[in-house]
């Protein structure tokens, strides 16, 4: 038997789950216990699991999550929820110099089991300090793995992980795909950090995407086979570590490649694949590699600028044409 | 608020934790000599914050603590450790950077850490152990027990955004977390009259309702006193406690610090207050132990020092490869090598 259900339930459903398993682990975040959540992901989990481990925290996101830290540290699994990641800038200092370091500072004696968890990316017209990925920014810092996928079933599976897992984890969702449906089993399952999945197989090039962009490289995908074009679309899911086998394994096949990346280009996931492929796959590729990111600037309100920002299908398209060195 | 002074108290100490003071101090004193010691030989390097004057605040708060309260602290740890009880071979191999160091070489002088000891740590970043040690205390309420954590902080880390967020949050959720700042009255060079117009740090508290005092951190008396009322006040489960032990360091902020922005009288009046002396002339005044009682520890916590010395030196570097271990505790993660 298998369920219909959106990512904010997958997410919702995971976090409940680990919680009837494991009575260490609780939620802590801004407007997660009485406003069941600002995306409604943690909706109903007050209700079920009480104030003690379901908390609402002020509006200090350094403090709680040092307190996660902290805690992690002492033995529980703390879920602290970022109303967006662009917030958890102020938190960084406890999620790099803490999060990430506690276990090899003390060699061992402490670990920092928790999860920092909240939607990253643009979701609209919200401006520059609304819109960004941090992905890349936290994929730098050894210590910490970061997750970052919005299929339902892969987000519960992960987010199950993400939460038994002993080391810290940075796992990152979509404001704008919380209504996303898609298919789970009704029994227990685990989808396993760190590993790549192939979602569709083709023969002609490899597009490589992750979180919200998958959308916009699966409508890609779509389009090019109407015009003949078969394309491998991989879904990397986790992007520390990142699955460097299975785009080489599929480079191999396509000799081309094209990564939808809503990074920044600069530094950003899509040139640590570029770094990797030229590396292992160099003697395969029948073309550049090629990437499309959000654009090198801040994003700015009005729509206009939203569309010149973005990744979309048409920009993949064209990029994937190029590597086939098509005409357009 | 007053500020306890010894001259306002009757001893109601033993003579056992008279002595248990001055061991204390004295081991953390001979310590933190032979630390700069060892530093000016090169035989320890990085940065290296010495404890030596404000000895009294760990002699004085363990003796009032119950086994299994947590302590996490700064980056000046080493009396901090030392006063938990972890060994100074193990302290003082961490500090010249050999594999039999208590974090095996990875923390250095910042960074020491015992589970066993229920030390989480010396912190390097400032005042980011104020939230950390809040959780720490939130899981001890989480699960129910009666231990505390005492979470340590200097003065510069009081005019932090972490520190503020803390207070509210454990007041909020009544955290059994016992806030102390060693108030030694520079922040690096920055004086605490220079960092705010609030110089009382303990009035801090106020505004989070949260009861809150000063202390004389020279006189572990005090500071056993202070910390009994104050933990005895968390365990009730009426929430934190924050104290302002007044303290001075007569060493620089570092070793390499010549501290110029003090004067010599300041420091003489400090050193005349000197925490070790004055409960050794205690002890001996009030006749509650003998001199030859008190050479003797003097001559062991000596021979435990020089020895520290020995085993740190004659130990061994860590293995170039254990840069890799305990990074995850993921045994098969795959790290980036080319």
């Amino acid at each position: 038997m298998s369920r219909i259900i959106t990512l904010r339930e997958a997410i919702g459903e995971a976090m409940s789950e680990e919680m009837r398993r494991d009575d260490s682990v609780f939620l802590m975040g801004e407007e997660v216990a009485e406003y069941n959540g600002a995306y409604k992901v943690s909706k109903g989990m007050l209700h079920e699991f009480g104030p003690k481990r379901v908390i609402d925290t002020p509006i200090a996101e350094l403090g709680f999550a040092g307190i996660g830290v902290g805690a992690a540290m002492n033995g529980l699994k703390p879920i602290v929820e970022f109303m967006t990641w662009n917030f958890a800038v102020l938190a960084f200092d406890q999620i790099i110099n803490n999060a990430a370091k506690t276990l090899t500072q003390s060699n061992g004696e402490f670990g920092c089991p928790i999860v920092f968890r909240g939607p990253s990316g643009a979701a609209g017209q919200l401006a520059q300090q609304h819109s960004q990925t941090f992905e890349a920014w936290l994929a730098n810092c050894p210590g910490l793995k970061v997750i970052s996928c919005v299929d339902p079933y892969d987000t519960k599976g992960l987010m199950k992980s993400a939460i038994r897992d002993q080391d810290p984890i940075c796992f990152m969702e979509s404001e704008q795909l919380y209504g996303l449906k898609g298919e789970v089993p009704e029994e227990e399952y685990l989808v396993p950090i760190g590993k790549a999945v192939v979602r569709s197989e083709g023969t002609d090039v490899t597009l490589v995407s992750f979180n919200k962009m998958m959308e916009v490289t699966k409508a890609a995908a779509a389009e090019l086979a109407k015009e003949g074009i078969s394309a491998e679309v991989i879904d990397l899911r986790t992007i520390r570590p990142l699955d460097h086998e299975t785009i080489v394994k599929s480079v191999k096949k396509t000799n081309r490649l094209v990564v939808i990346d809503e990074s920044w280009p600069f530094a950003g996931v899509s040139a640590e694949i570029a770094y990797e492929i030229q590396k292992y796959a160099f003697d395969y590729l029948d073309a550049p590699v090629t990437r499309v990111n959000s654009a090198d600037v801040s994003l700015g309100y009005a729509a206009p600028f939203v569309d010149e920002y973005l990744p979309n299908p048409a920009k993949v398209i064209k990029a994937v044409k190029e590597v086939m060195y098509a005409r357009r | 608020m007053a500020v306890a002074t010894k001259n306002a108290i009757k001893s109601k100490f033993s003579k056992a934790t008279y002595l248990g003071w001055y061991e204390n101090m004295y081991r953390i004193r001979k310590f933190e000599e032979a630390t700069l010691k060892a530093y000016s030989l090169q035989k320890i390097r990085g940065f290296c914050h010495v404890y030596i004057g404000q000895e009294a605040i760990s002699a004085g708060m363990e003796s009032a603590l119950q086994d299994g309260d947590k302590i996490v602290t700064a980056y000046r740890q080493h009396g901090i450790a030392l006063g938990r009880g972890m060994d100074s071979n193990s302290c003082m191999a961490e500090l010249f950077g050999k594999g039999t160091g208590c974090v095996g070489g990875k923390g250095g002088s910042m960074h020491f850490f015992s589970k066993e000891h229920n030390y989480f740590g010396g912190n390097g970043i400032v005042g980011a152990q104020i939230p950390i040690g809040t959780g720490i205390a939130m899981a001890e309420s989480y699960r129910g027990t009666s231990n505390l954590c005492v979470t340590i902080f200097g003065d510069g880390a009081a005019r932090q955004g972490a520190l503020y967020e803390s207070f509210n949050m454990a007041m909020t959720w009544k955290i059994p977390v016992l806030y102390i700042v060693e108030n030694n009255q520079y922040a690096m060079g920055t004086s605490v009259e220079r960092t705010s117009n609030v110089t009382d740090l303990f009035k801090i508290g106020s505004a989070f309702d949260m009861p809150s005092e000063a202390v004389d951190g020279m006189d572990p008396e005090a500071v056993h006193i202070a910390v009994e009322k104050a933990a005895k006040h968390i365990r009730s489960g009426k929430g934190p406690y924050f104290l302002e032990i007044k303290t001075y360091r007569y060493r620089g902020h570092s070793v390499s610090d010549p501290a110029k922005y003090r004067t010599k009288d300041e420091l003489n009046k400090y050193k005349a207050l000197d925490p070790i002396e004055i409960i050794k002339d205690k002890m001996i005044k009030g006749k509650i132990a003998t001199i030859e009682e008190i050479e003797k520890i003097e001559n062991t916590i000596i021979d435990e020092i020089a020895a520290a010395v020995k085993f740190a030196d004659e130990s061994d570097l860590p293995l170039a490869s254990e840069l890799y271990d305990n990074n995850y505790v993921q045994e098969d993660y795959p790290f980036i090598t080319d």
